[in-house]
């Protein structure tokens, strides 16, 4: 059993799996390069101090205790590093359970509400269908905030799962447009789409990407002031479909655009702007393309306008 | 004399056979907005609140169509499920599962063991719910 649970330890790939971390931040794994770093710098204390002390007692004494300290200081760091990997994915655990129970008391307000406004209980005044409306726009508000929520602790804890279609990207985006259109038509905004042909299939998960671009057509709508334009691009670069939505809108101030795709970030302008909106979708957005094998980013400049772009390979 | 009548209902949509559905689900006032609809439609409804009385219930009565959520007490949605597609007398009924579990690999457990369609509560409105319940229905 000892010699399992040593085994297990020594196990630093999957211990570091566990935690979702990238090598470099695995505690297990920086706690081998601090062993790497001790032993040479044990082997420098003994030559440094064999040029300098006559006697090897000194000597032997001197690189035991430099070795002991090191690896006091090391076991310290990796052990309070493991304690804030540990206690980082109980909080994404826990934000997935708490996101997951709410969902059942929402989706009764929904149909409750669904229910008086449909009227097929009794009839509903004009007053009362402007409440129910608010109603629900807010029950929907939380419905996305939680679905964000639980999307968010899925991408931390490895857990977002990606089906594998082949896909025309055109067609997905069509499509999203086509979603949007109510709320772009109200926004006073004009969606023009303009793609390469023939452009070669990809595969990805569909919903996902559908979720990316949706994000940031609703996003360029959501801050455009009053009319404008959103335009989006798709075309092939070298071996990657490339996909930009430009819109002019008011931008993302230059000391905030380096935390744009920093969970719940939102930035000044913004906040002023709308007071809805979780600041999640760029993360998730991002994340989704990362999981994906593609990359994204952005530019964008205050009062003129963002343009958001991603790309993702051709397999 | 004359005799009054109130209807305070809209008439019955179907006057002709009634359907039956049966509501496998934990929440009651999930039954309870979901039989106002559904009655209204002209459909029968009947309730089960966990999974054995569900699975009970279905090979009692022998609905046209089952509404399943997956999270159930007593027995799980998955287990019932299963069940329901190794009886004989309940095989050939279709299922529609509804829930709130949205994981890939929940979708796909449950196309595999035989449910006709799977659908998210929060991402569908209750008329949209309808439509695929006629359509399951083959109406």
């Amino acid at each position: 059993m000892a010699v399992k649970n040593i085994l297990e330890q020594l196990n630093i790939i999957r211990r570091c799996q566990r935690y979702n971390l990238s090598l470099w931040q695995c505690p297990q794994f920086l706690f081998l390069i601090m062993g790497g770093i001790i032993i040479v710098s044990s082997l420098a204390t003994y030559v440094i101090g064999n040029r300098y002390i006559e006697d090897p007692l000194i000597i032997a004494l001197v690189v035991i205790f430099i070795t002991t300290l090191l690896f006091i200081i090391a076991f310290i760091i990796t052990q309070s590093f493991e304690r804030l990997a540990e206690a980082n994915r109980m909080k994404s655990e826990f934000v997935g359970i708490v996101s997951h129970q709410l969902r059942s008391p929402l989706s009764n307000l929904k149909w409750v509400i669904e229910l008086l406004m449909s009227g097929r209980i009794s009839t509903v005044s004009e007053k009362q269908a402007e409440y129910f409306r608010i109603l629900k726009e807010n029950s929907e508000r939380m419905r996305e905030l939680v679905s964000d929520l639980l999307t968010v602790s899925r991408i931390e804890q490895g857990k977002l799962f990606f089906k594998k279609e082949r896909i025309s990207l055109q067609g997905l985006i069509e499509k999203v447009i086509k979603e949007v259109e109510i709320f772009s038509k109200a926004s006073n905004v004009e969606i023009s789409f303009d793609s390469e042909e023939n452009l070669p299939q990809i595969i990805v998960d569909p919903d996902q990407i559908k979720l990316v671009i949706g994000n940031l057509l609703d996003n360029a709508i959501r801050y455009i002031k009053e009319r404008g334009k959103a335009e989006i691009d798709l075309k092939k670069k070298n071996d990657n479909l490339y996909v930009e939505v430009k819109d002019n809108g008011i931008g993302i101030p230059k000391d905030d655009q380096k935390y744009i795709f920093q969970k719940f970030f939102r930035s000044a302008n913004i906040k002023r702007h709308r007071t809805e909106g979780s600041g999640l979708g760029l993360y998730i957005a991002k994340s989704i393309i990362e999981k994906s094998g593609g990359k994204m980013g952005f530019k964008s400049q205050e009062g003129i306008g963002s343009t958001f772009w991603f790309v993702l390979p051709i397999k | 004399m004359k005799l009054k009548f109130h209807l305070h209902l809209r008439p019955l949509k179907r006057a002709r056979y009634m359907k039956t559905i049966l509501f496998i689900e934990d929440e009651s006032v999930l039954q309870k907005t979901f039989r106002e609809i559904i009655v209204q439609e002209g459909y029968q409804m009947i309730s089960a609140l966990d999974g054995e009385t569900g699975l009970r219930v279905a090979k009692e009565k022998k609905p046209d169509l089952i509404l399943l959520d997956l999270i159930l007490p007593k027995i799980h949605g998955f287990d019932v499920l299963k069940k329901l597609k190794e009886e004989n007398e309940t095989r050939d009924i279709p299922v529609i599962v509804l829930t709130n579990l949205e994981g890939l690999e929940d979708v796909e457990k449950t196309l595999k063991l035989g449910a006709t369609t799977y659908l998210v509560k929060t991402n569908y409105s209750l008329e949209e719910i309808l439509e695929k319940i006629k359509k399951a229905l083959g109406e």
